[in-house]
């Protein structure tokens, strides 16, 4: 039992079952797979932008541009769209992961090749990011009229009864979950986060590891900017202003280590789908949307304090300095 | 900045002399740039070189510096606040509360302050008392803080502040010297002696140099980050008093995105994002040099949100341009 409480991808579904069960008997209709079916379907795009940002983090990283990143990718794409509504969308598509992809490789050269610290780059480049979002629409909305239908209507075409939004999450769940367990590169951004010298020493280049896992999460930044211009039909400079932290505090909840090296693909996952359960109850349940930031930032705190405990057990000493040895006995 | 990349530490067989190091030292670059951007701005606007639009400029940065101090020293001892800002919001929505209960000037200022010093301690019980990482816990309480505002508000606003409280964000001192911006030297004054001439002061720069160190030197490392918690609180209390009285009302969305401006203010003035380095002198100029660009540029019509361009390249560039120099240096 104590055991299973300390799994994290566990006691997270758990507690999550419980939430949706506990909400169901406030609102009938709540634990309908209908409705569980939307709740992932509108938490999609919160689950792709934290697989990047926990590929950020386990290297020791954190990535806080990835909202403006969006936004600007968003802006462009849906421009692209409005100017040009021949274009294929899977062009478009490519389009949106490359310039994310080349706002990551900014960030990632930042912090590669000057070793400035990730979060002074990225507080700088959200800025940056936002701002040229500004510079390049001039302040205008694109509005859904301007869009073409086909670049409104794939990411909501039902497929085997999920919308397209949903499956390409699941394909980025399996992808992450491939990529980080089963390639090289996984291990070199567990190993570069949880012990970067002993990563130097086994020949893991770290610099060169950062700058991927950034290219990684600005890629999956730009996807995102697709998709969230094209489900909620607008695309103008303030989108997802913020989303940012919901991505970090995903990470948190998932169990996902700040300091690097600990967490898992679940658990950013269900860290995400925790907050996706949250924001999807409250106007259900009749409490005011405006609580559910206090929420959010309650459920981090919360998730951080817990995270320390398990981490902190989690050490063993295997090499025990006989003076330690002597004091303690 | 020197120890931005501290993989190779060279002690030089002979320090330059006291000038010349004085001339390198980043407070005197940043100087420069500040003259630099002072005389560009007197000669693309005719308006600038204006005793009160000067003053008016102030503005742009008094309340966001007097944060930038308190939060230079967490960052010298190597820790982080992101919730700044939400304080601010929260110690705004209780000032407004009060407000419209009818509670007088001096009751507000109590009262911005006192929930400043009390989400200060928040912070601080949970990093220094739990040791948490600073950075994700006040990306927590942020959330928290301004979700509070958001639940007591909504999407109404405070406005009917006695006419008494507008002294501290709309008043003058002496001609143009506003209140807040006596009050931005007072506080300037007080941190640096408080960083430089206190034990204090010592001991914030040893924890963020070596807090292993800092410990078996019998520094009480966990009440050193509290009191430093609990001042940056009651800093953003102090500049939630000075900002809410300037605009004369709270929405919860005030101050929104300024933990960003604070921190940029503090690595500009050279203080080390990785702790241990920094001067409160440095602080002060960036924070003249962030105010100059932002009221040149406005002088120049360029809307906000490209200015906050210019501040994010300004924070990257500062922080790139030693490094590159010394890689330069280095190869040659």
């Amino acid at each position: 039992m104590n055991r299973l409480l300390k799994n994290r991808e566990i006691l997270l579904t758990v507690i999550i079952a419980l939430m949706i069960a506990g909400f169901s008997t406030r609102a009938q209709g709540f634990a309908a797979p209908g409705n569980l079916a939307n709740i992932f379907n509108d938490t999609s795009i919160l689950i792709i932008l934290a697989l990047g940002q926990m590929t950020v983090i386990l290297t020791k990283s954190i990535d806080l541009s990835v909202a403006a990143n969006l936004a600007f990718t968003g802006m462009a794409v849906a421009m692209t769209n409005a100017a040009y509504p021949d274009l294929p969308l899977a062009l478009l598509i490519v389009m949106a992961i490359g310039i994310g992809a080349f706002l990551g490789a900014i960030n990632g050269y930042l912090v590669w090749a000057l070793r400035i610290p990730p979060i002074v780059v990225t507080l700088g480049t959200l800025t940056i990011y936002r701002g040229m979002a500004f510079v390049l629409s001039g302040g205008g909305w694109v509005n859904a009229h301007q869009m073409g239908p086909t670049f409104l209507n794939v990411p909501r075409m039902p497929v085997l009864g999920l919308p397209i939004l949903s499956w390409i999450a699941i394909l980025i769940v399996l992808g992450a979950w491939f990529v980080l367990t089963r390639l090289p590169f996984g291990r070199a951004a567990y190993a570069s986060g949880g012990n970067p010298t002993a990563a130097i020493y086994a020949g893991i280049d770290i610099g060169w590891t950062k700058f991927i896992a950034f290219v990684v999460s600005g890629a999956l930044a730009g996807l995102s900017g697709y998709l969230w211009v094209s489900r909620y039909a607008v695309a103008y400079v303030d989108i997802a202003a913020g989303f940012e932290l919901d991505t970090v505090a995903a990470c948190v909840i998932g169990g996902i280590s700040i300091a690097g090296g600990i967490g898992s693909v679940g658990g950013a996952v269900l860290g995400a789908l925790f907050l996706g359960v949250i924001k999807n109850a409250l106007p259900v349940i009749g409490v005011s949307p405006f609580a559910q930031m206090a929420i959010s930032g309650i459920v981090i705190v919360l998730a951080v304090v817990f995270n320390a405990r398990a981490e902190r057990k989690a050490g063993r000493i295997i090499l025990r300095d006989r003076g330690v040895k002597e004091v303690s006995a | 900045m020197s120890d931005v990349v501290s993989s190779k530490r060279v002690i030089p067989d002979r320090l330059g002399s006291k000038t010349s190091r004085l001339l390198a030292s980043w407070e005197v670059l940043l100087f420069g740039v500040a003259v630099l951007i002072f005389v560009f701005n007197s000669f693309a606007s005719p308006y600038f070189l204006n005793a009160w639009n000067l003053s008016d400029a102030t503005f742009n940065f008094t309340e966001k510096a007097m944060i930038a101090f308190a939060m230079a020293l967490l960052v010298i001892a190597g820790e982080i606040d992101l919730s700044v800002a939400a304080i601010i919001a929260l110690a705004s929505t209780a000032m407004g509360a009060a407000a419209q209960a009818g509670i007088g000037t001096p009751g507000l200022v109590a009262i911005g302050i006192g929930t400043g010093l009390l989400c200060g301690a928040f912070n601080g019980l949970l990093v220094a008392g739990l040791k948490l990482p600073s950075i994700v816990v006040t990306i927590g309480t942020m959330s928290l803080f301004r979700g509070i505002s958001y639940i007591v508000l909504g999407d109404q606003a405070y406005g009917k502040y006695p006419a008494s409280f507008a002294y501290f964000g709309q008043g003058y001192v002496a001609w143009v010297f506003s209140f807040e911006f006596v009050l931005f030297l007072v506080f300037a004054a007080a941190f640096g002696i408080l960083l430089h001439a206190t034990n204090f002061g010592r001991q914030v720069y040893v924890i963020g140099n070596n807090e292993f160190a800092a410990r078996f030197s019998g520094i009480p490392v966990e009440r050193v980050k509290f009191i430093l918690f609990l001042l940056t609180g009651v800093m953003a209390g102090v500049a939630s008093v000075c900002l809410t009285s300037r605009l004369g009302s709270t929405r919860p969305s005030i101050a929104q995105g300024w933990e960003l401006e604070v921190v940029t203010m503090v690595v500009l003035g050279g203080v080390s994002i990785l702790g241990g380095a920094g001067t409160i002198a440095g602080v002060v100029i960036a924070a003249f040099v962030m105010g100059l660009v932002t009221f040149g540029l406005g002088l120049l019509n360029v809307p906000g949100i490209v200015m906050s361009i210019f501040v994010g390249l300004l924070l990257i560039i500062t922080i790139a341009i030693p490094i590159i120099a010394r890689r330069i240096k280095e190869m040659s």
